[in-house]
C-alpha cells in the first residue's frame, strides 16, 4: 500500500509550527480565510447554543398559516403544515452542529489512536491496522451507513452518530499514520526512548503535540464530512423524523413536493446554512494548511513573481 | 508487476470485508428486524429461494461458519438474494440499473476530474491572480454544498421554473424504450446533463484544490528552477515539468475520493428520479428491502474497487518509479 501514500499530505512534509503559541496565533489571526472561517463557526456554534431559547417551545407544532412565502410575521416563511422554518432553522442549528462536531471529535479520536500506534509501533500491528483502515477508507460510507442505519430499528442522532463515526475516521488514521513514519526517527524521539519513557508517553505526548495542525485539520474534514454526510441520511428518512435538525427539514421538504410546488423557502435556509457552515470549516482548514505549510502561502513577493510570468506566458 | 499483485490482493480483501459486513450486520442488529420481513416472503418465492435468505439473516438453525460458507458461496455464483419488493432476484434489478449509474457517474466523473485537474494548475501557475483569488473561495464554498441539494436547487431553477431541461427520469419514457437507437441515446444525453452537472460542480472543487496544493508544492522544485533558468518557454514548463510531476498525488487522492463522489452521486440520482442504483437504493431504504440494499452496496462497492484498480493502472504507466523498483 506504500505506493498510494503520497498525497501531499503524506509525503512527510514537516507540518510543524513553528514560532510558539504567540507565533500560531498571530498566524491564525493574521489570515484572513482563518478569521473569516471562524467568525461563522461560532456565529453557529453560539445559535446552536443560544438560539432555541429564543424561539418557541414547540417548532413542530402545526400552524394555521400554511405554505406562506416569507413576510413579517414569519420571516423565512411557513411549511405545509404551517411551521416557522426560521425557528425550525434554528432549532435544526443545535441537532446539526452538536452531532456533526461531536462525531467529528470521536471519529478523530480514535484516527489519532490508530494512526499513531500503527505509524510508531511499527510491525505486524501496523500491518493489520493498515489494512483495517485502508478497507474502511475504500468502501464507499454512504451506502455502507444506509445499510447499518437501515438495519437498526431505532433511528435517532445516537444512530447517525455511530454511523457516521464508523465511516469517518478511516481518512485521518492514514494521514496520522504517514505523519508518525515521518517523524518516529527523529533525534528527540531516540532521546526519549533513551531516557526510558513509556511507548505511550513517547507517542501522546513527545509525538502527538509535533503534529497538532494535521490533527485539527482531520478533525475540520471529518466534522464537514459528518454534517455533510448527516444531511445525506436525513434526507433520505434515516434520521428520526419526529426531531428537528437541517437534514430532517430537507426531508420533509421533499416528502411535500416543496420543490415543485415552489415553496423555495421551504428548502433553501436549511441546505444554504449546511453550505455556508461547511465553506466556514473548509476556509480555517485551508488557512491552517497555509500557516502550517509556508510553500502555499501567498507571499508578496511570490505574487511578483508570478505576474512577471503571466505577462510572458 | 508485484506493486499490482499486491493492490489486487487488498482489494480481494476489501471485497471479502464488505462481504463479511454484509452478513454480520444484521445478525448484530437489535430487535431482529429481518424476522418479521422474511415472514412477508412466505408464499411468493420459491422454497430454494426463501432458504437462501434465511441463511442470509441468520433465521436458521445450521451453526454460524455453515451459514458464512453458505452465504460466501451463493455470492460467488451470483446469487445476491431476491428482493422483497417485486420478488425478483436482486441480480435483475442490478442488470437494470447499473448500466445507468455507471454511464452517468463515469461520465460526470471524467469530465470533473479533467476540467478540475486542468483549473488547479491555471489557478497554481497564476497564483495571487485575481483568477486564484476568485475561484479559490468560490470553489471552497461549493466543495461544500451537499450535493443533492445542489440538485435541488438546479431542478428548481432550470427544471421546473425555467424548464430548460428535463429534471425527472433518465429518458423520455413516453417516446421511447431503452435500446439501441439514436432517439433513445439523444433523449437520455439529454436527461443526464442536469443530473451530471450536479456531480461535476460538486466533485470539481476537491481535485481543483488537490492539484492547486500539489502543484504549488512542485513548482518550487529546483528541477523547475531550473527549466526556467534554461529558458524553456513557459508552457513547457507549466505541462511537461510542474504538471506532469504535480497529477500523480492527484490521481491517488481521485481513487481515495471515489467512494465519496460515488455517494454524492446516488443522492443526486434520487432527486432527478434518475433509473440508476441510487433511486433503487432509496426505494429499498423505503421499502425495508434488505436483500436489495445489500446486494446494491455489494455492486458499488465492486465498481469502486474496480475504478479503484483503474487509477492503480494510470499511476503505473504515469510514474516510472512504481514500475522500475518494483518490477
Amino acid at each position: 500500500m506504500a505506493s498510494v501514500a503520497s498525497a501531499a499530505t503524506e509525503s512527510g512534509d514537516e507540518l510543524v509550527v513553528s514560532g510558539g503559541r504567540r507565533g500560531f496565533w498571530r498566524a491564525v489571526t493574521s489570515n484572513g480565510k482563518v478569521m473569516l472561517g471562524l467568525i461563522v463557526v461560532i456565529f453557529f456554534t453560539l445559535l446552536a447554543i443560544f438560539g432555541p431559547f429564543f424561539v418557541g417551545s414547540d417548532v413542530n407544532a402545526f400552524g394555521l398559516d400554511r405554505s406562506a412565502p416569507p413576510s413579517s410575521a414569519h420571516l423565512l416563511g411557513t411549511t405545509a403544515y404551517g411551521q416557522d422554518v426560521l425557528a425550525q432553522v434554528v432549532v435544526g442549528a443545535r441537532a446539526s452542529v452538536a452531532l456533526g462536531f461531536s462525531t467529528g471529535v470521536i471519529a478523530t479520536i480514535i484516527a489519532v489512536i490508530v494512526g499513531l500506534v500503527s505509524g510508531y509501533v511499527g510491525g505486524w500491528l501496523d500491518e493489520v491496522l493498515s489494512v483495517f483502515s485502508n478497507v474502511f477508507l475504500v468502501l464507499p460510507a454512504l451506502p455502507l451507513a444506509i445499510v447499518l442505519a437501515s438495519f437498526i430499528p431505532y433511528k435517532g442522532p445516537l444512530i447517525i452518530g455511530f454511523v457516521l463515526i464508523i465511516t469517518g475516521w478511516s481518512w485521518g488514521a492514514r494521514v496520522l499514520r504517514a505523519q508518525t513514519l515521518s517523524m518516529r526517527n527523529r533525534e528527540f524521539v531516540t532521546a526519549a526512548k533513551s531516557t526510558g519513557e513509556p511507548t505511550s508517553r513517547i507517542v501522546f505526548y513527545e509525538i502527538l503535540p509535533g503534529m497538532i495542525a494535521v490533527v485539527v485539520a482531520q478533525l475540520l474534514g471529518t466534522i464537514i464530512y459528518a454534517i455533510l454526510a448527516e444531511a445525506g441520511l436525513e434526507y433520505l428518512g434515516l434520521g428520526d423524523l419526529r426531531g428537528v435538525s437541517w437534514g430532517t427539514m430537507l426531508y420533509w421538504a421533499g416528502n411535500q413536493d416543496a420543490l415543485a410546488l415552489g415553496y423555495w423557502w421551504w428548502f433553501v435556509p436549511p441546505g444554504l446554512c449546511i453550505a455556508v457552515l461547511g465553506a466556514a470549516l473548509a476556509f480555517v482548514n485551508f488557512g491552517i494548511d497555509e500557516i502550517a505549510n509556508p510553500r502555499l502561502r501567498t507571499v508578496r513577493a511570490e505574487k511578483r513573481r508570478t505576474r512577471g510570468k503571466a505577462k510572458e506566458a | 508487476m508485484r506493486h499490482l499483485t499486491r493492490r489486487i490482493g487488498f482489494y480481494l480483501v476489501a471485497l471479502w470485508a464488505s462481504a463479511t459486513l454484509n452478513f454480520l450486520i444484521p445478525r448484530l442488529a437489535p430487535g431482529d428486524p429481518a424476522r418479521a420481513l422474511l415472514a412477508r416472503m412466505h408464499g411468493r418465492i420459491s422454497p430454494a429461494a426463501l432458504h437462501a435468505l434465511e441463511v442470509q439473516y441468520g433465521i436458521s438453525h445450521e451453526p454460524l461458519y455453515s451459514q458464512y460458507w453458505q452465504y460466501l458461496t451463493n455470492l460467488a455464483h451470483g446469487d445476491f438474494g431476491t428482493s422483497f419488493a417485486n420478488a425478483e432476484p436482486v441480480t435483475n434489478v442490478i442488470a437494470r440499473d447499473l448500466p445507468w449509474t455507471l454511464a452517468l457517474v463515469g461520465a460526470a466523473l471524467i469530465i470533473s476530474f479533467l476540467l478540475g485537474t486542468i483549473l488547479g494548475v491555471a489557478v497554481a501557475w497564476w497564483r495571487g491572480s485575481r483568477l486564484d483569488t476568485v475561484l479559490m473561495p468560490a470553489f471552497t464554498f461549493i466543495s461544500a454544498i451537499p450535493y443533492f441539494w445542489f440538485a435541488l436547487a438546479l431542478v428548481f431553477i432550470l427544471g421546473h421554473s425555467l424548464n430548460w431541461f428535463p429534471s425527472n427520469g433518465g429518458y423520455d419514457i413516453y417516446s421511447y424504450t431503452p435500446g439501441w437507437d439514436l432517439g433513445f441515446f439523444l433523449s437520455a444525453t439529454q436527461y443526464a446533463v442536469l443530473p451530471a452537472f450536479t456531480i461535476v460542480i460538486g466533485s470539481i472543487a476537491g481535485w481543483m484544490l488537490g492539484m492547486r496544493n500539489t502543484m504549488i508544492t512542485t513548482l518550487s522544485e529546483d528541477y523547475v528552477l531550473m527549466a526556467e533558468a534554461k529558458g524553456l518557454s513557459q508552457w513547457r514548463i507549466m505541462i511537461t515539468y510542474a504538471a506532469r510531476n504535480a497529477i500523480l498525488p492527484n490521481i491517488t487522492s481521485f481513487a481515495l475520493a471515489l467512494g465519496f463522489v460515488v455517494s454524492g452521486s446516488l443522492l443526486t440520482e434520487i432527486v432527478f428520479n434518475y433509473p440508476g442504483i441510487g433511486y433503487a437504493l432509496v426505494q429499498g431504504v423505503q421499502n425495508k428491502d434488505y436483500p436489495l440494499i445489500q446486494g446494491l452496496f455489494l455492486i458499488i462497492t465492486v465498481a469502486v474497487l474496480v475504478a479503484n484498480f483503474l487509477a492503480d493502472l494510470a499511476y503505473v504507466v504515469l510514474d516510472p518509479r512504481v514500475r522500475s523498483e518494483r518490477g
